[in-house]
């Protein structure tokens, strides 16, 4: 009975659980190395505002535009059954248009931001377009379709900024970047919330998530019963453009300032990363948004452990992919299976013994 | 009637050649300059450094300059070779990269023209250059650390934030500051790197932060990162800057990093100049042969309680 609970435990979270159990580890590990590590604290901020902070904040804090990205690409993903690798690129291109309406106008009050952050997304939707046309029309390789605006993206963001690294500065742009007067919560985490809920709100009230899911497992066969695969391939490329154009601005509203050179350098992979410990299979198909979201915050966890223990700033990254390894071979299928297959033996072996305990 | 049409484009190009040639002749009285550099594009130190080349051998100081602008080796040594050709005066090249550079330099001095290099060195014998104006990095970071020694802190408690691994900046920047770590007169709180990462470098101070690990110093190799450190400060309200607790450092002299410096917010800023041609012309025009091969261009460490406006409309980079 024991081993079918832990059997319903393992299965119950399903996709869930192997980014459940990474964060669980990471948060056991840090509660034992310093019971402090997660305690939230109320402080005051430089312009005198109550604010949280502590690890924890920091860490769903930092990986807001993590988390955005990460919700695109797991569309992409499952329609698909490639990868985007110019989020980062065009993240930079979405800031820097963000930056320049920004500069553009005489004064930067709520309009002008608005209207920075819709031109953004327009420009980002448009990339979007051109790689989902590559993908979907012209069925080219997603990496290898994205790998053109990956390749040239921070170049066009360096255009539209004209060679420098200009600075913004305004109270609505750190009220998007960092807090909001009043509300102790930093503002990206709840720009993540409003996207989780309109993503949550776009599945219920359309059938794109079941259409997705049919297209990345088989194209010709979701085609046949009438679902346009081409649009379902380029709408994933669109809404992943809409997330880039959130993440940028994001990223750009923090410090108020666009460095096309490293704006949200490396996300890409990050991105994917957070995909595949969300368990979605990268072949496309099943899908599930939370676990890609999960996902994010176990990597940036595991950021946030390593620079808390200081580790060597050059060992960094190495001791990220140890973890990494070892969470998405765990996660792999053939694990999982001989795992499965040696608790079902465990609990055939039980049963048995009781049973013949029974008939003694 | 083909090989009629061949020879008339051949004519035409001879008439342009020597139409060419002949406008050339009329400014021989200038002194003609070639340079090989890299894109005003790659970064805002090489848009400044364009931008100052551009002024300072101008018509009005008596120069014709002409412009090759590339990130590629191939491409630069093909413009010398053609500036040779040519027939300048004097050749100025900051190399995309360190090697290659032999015949091209020994075909120069054949041909008399007299070579400077600035920012970059090239691996050459130094015969084949007049002197190389350089910047020195390390020298950037012992003033730096000169300054910060001169604050006569009771304890220093640094948080150190480098740029990419391996770069001459960070070796550079980082040196000074590493003895006063082993000496033991500073106190390491955090040694990371952010690589250029202004998010990242905010990130690495957030996690001092909420360690509770105390500190009043953060050392950043550059603007952006002392900028993304700064943002972890104000959010979690420690106090920075000339009357604050922590103090703040950066390099590179960006406009908008003076301007912090100027409200008082930021310590100081580390100059890493652009500005060789002036040294260079000042050379072309004495005449005589440089004392040493290579030339340390002078770079100043910028306090904020002495900074001007002038000195940010002189020094500071980008806008």
């Amino acid at each position: 009975m024991k081993k079918n609970g832990k059997k319903a435990f393992l299965s119950g979270f399903g996709q869930l659980t192997i980014p459940l159990i990474a964060i669980a580890l990471l948060v056991v590990f840090n509660l034992i190395r310093d019971p402090g590590f997660f305690s939230i604290g109320i402080s005051h901020n430089n312009n005198g505002n109550p604010v949280l902070s502590g690890n924890i904040i920091g860490i769903i804090n930092g990986a807001s535009e993590l988390a955005v990205l990460a919700m695109g690409m797991t569309l992409v993903t499952a329609a698909c059954g490639g990868q985007d690798i110019s989020v980062g690129a065009a993240a930079a291109i979405a800031g820097s248009v963000f930056v320049k309406v920004l500069k553009s106008g005489s004064a930067i009050n709520a309009g002008t931001v608005i209207l920075a952050f819709v031109m953004a997304c327009i420009v980002a939707m448009l990339f979007g377009t051109f790689n989902g046309t590559l993908v979907a029309v012209f069925k080219i390789q997603p990496m290898i379709a994205t790998l053109i605006l990956y390749t040239c993206g921070r170049s066009i963001a360096y255009w539209i900024n004209g060679g420098a690294t200009p600075t913004v500065s305004s109270p609505i742009l750190s009220g998007i970047g960092s807090f909001i007067p009043g509300v102790p919560i930093p503002t990206p985490v709840l720009i993540v919330v409003a996207m989780a809920i309109l993503f949550k709100l776009l599945f219920h009230f359309t059938a794109l998530g079941l259409f997705t899911q049919s297209v990345g497992i088989n194209g010709s066969a979701a085609r046949l019963n009438g679902i346009n695969a081409t649009f379902i391939k380029l709408l994933s490329f669109i809404i992943l453009g809409v997330c880039v154009a959130v993440s940028g601005c994001i990223g750009v509203s923090r410090l108020g300032l666009i460095n096309h050179e490293t704006l949200l350098i490396d996300i890409e992979m990050d991105t994917i990363l957070a995909v595949a410990i969300g368990g979605n299979s990268l072949g496309g198909g099943k899908f599930k948004l939370s676990g890609s979201i999960i996902g994010a915050y176990v990597i940036q966890m595991l950021t946030i452990t390593l620079y808390a223990m200081k580790v060597p700033s050059t060992d960094v990254k190495a001791y990220k992919a140890i973890v990494i390894v070892l969470l998405v071979v765990i996660g792999s299928p053939v694990i999982k299976e001989r795992f499965g297959r040696w608790i079902s033996r465990l609990a055939e072996r039980r049963r048995k013994v009781s049973a013949k305990g029974a008939e003694e | 009637m083909r090989k009629f049409k061949a020879l008339f484009l051949v004519m035409i190009l001879v008439v342009c050649c020597m139409a060419t040639a002949c406008k050339k002749d009329d400014k021989d009285d200038k002194i003609k300059v070639g340079v090989v550099n890299n894109p005003p594009s790659e970064s805002g130190y090489r848009e400044a450094n364009v931008k100052d080349m551009e002024a300072v051998f101008s018509e009005a100081n008596g120069y014709t300059l002409k412009t090759f602008y590339s990130i590629k080796n191939d491409e630069q040594l093909q413009a010398a070779q053609g500036f040779i050709t040519e027939g300048v005066d004097y050749l100025l090249i900051s190399a995309a990269e360190t090697t290659g550079w032999d015949d091209v330099l020994k075909k120069a001095k054949e041909a008399g023209i007299k070579v400077y290099l600035f920012d970059r060195m090239i691996d050459v014998d130094t015969s084949l250059y007049e002197a190389a104006v350089v910047s020195d990095m390390a020298k950037e970071g012992e003033t730096a650390v000169n300054w910060l020694l001169s604050q006569n802190l009771p304890e220093y408690k640094v948080i150190h934030i480098q740029g990419a691994m391996g770069s001459d900046a960070q070796i550079g920047r980082t040196g000074a500051l590493d003895k006063q770590f082993e000496s033991g007169k500073m106190k390491k709180v955090v040694q990371q790197t952010a690589t250029w990462d202004e998010a990242e470098a905010k990130k690495i101070v957030e996690a001092v932060i909420n360690s509770g690990e105390d500190f009043n110093v953060i050392y950043a190799e550059n603007d952006g990162m002392a900028k993304g450190a700064v943002a972890a400060l104000d959010e979690a309200g420690i106090t920075h800057g000339v009357d604050g607790k922590v103090i703040v450092m950066g390099f590179d002299c960006n406009k908008w990093a003076l301007r912090e410096l100027l409200a008082g917010k930021w310590n100081y800023d580390g100059q890493c100049s652009p500005f060789q041609a002036q040294i260079i012309s000042d050379l072309i025009k004495s005449g005589k042969a440089p004392a040493s091969k290579q030339i340390i261009n002078n770079e100043k460490g910028f306090d904020a309680k002495a900074l001007t406006q002038n000195d940010i409309d002189t020094y500071g980079l980008g806008e």
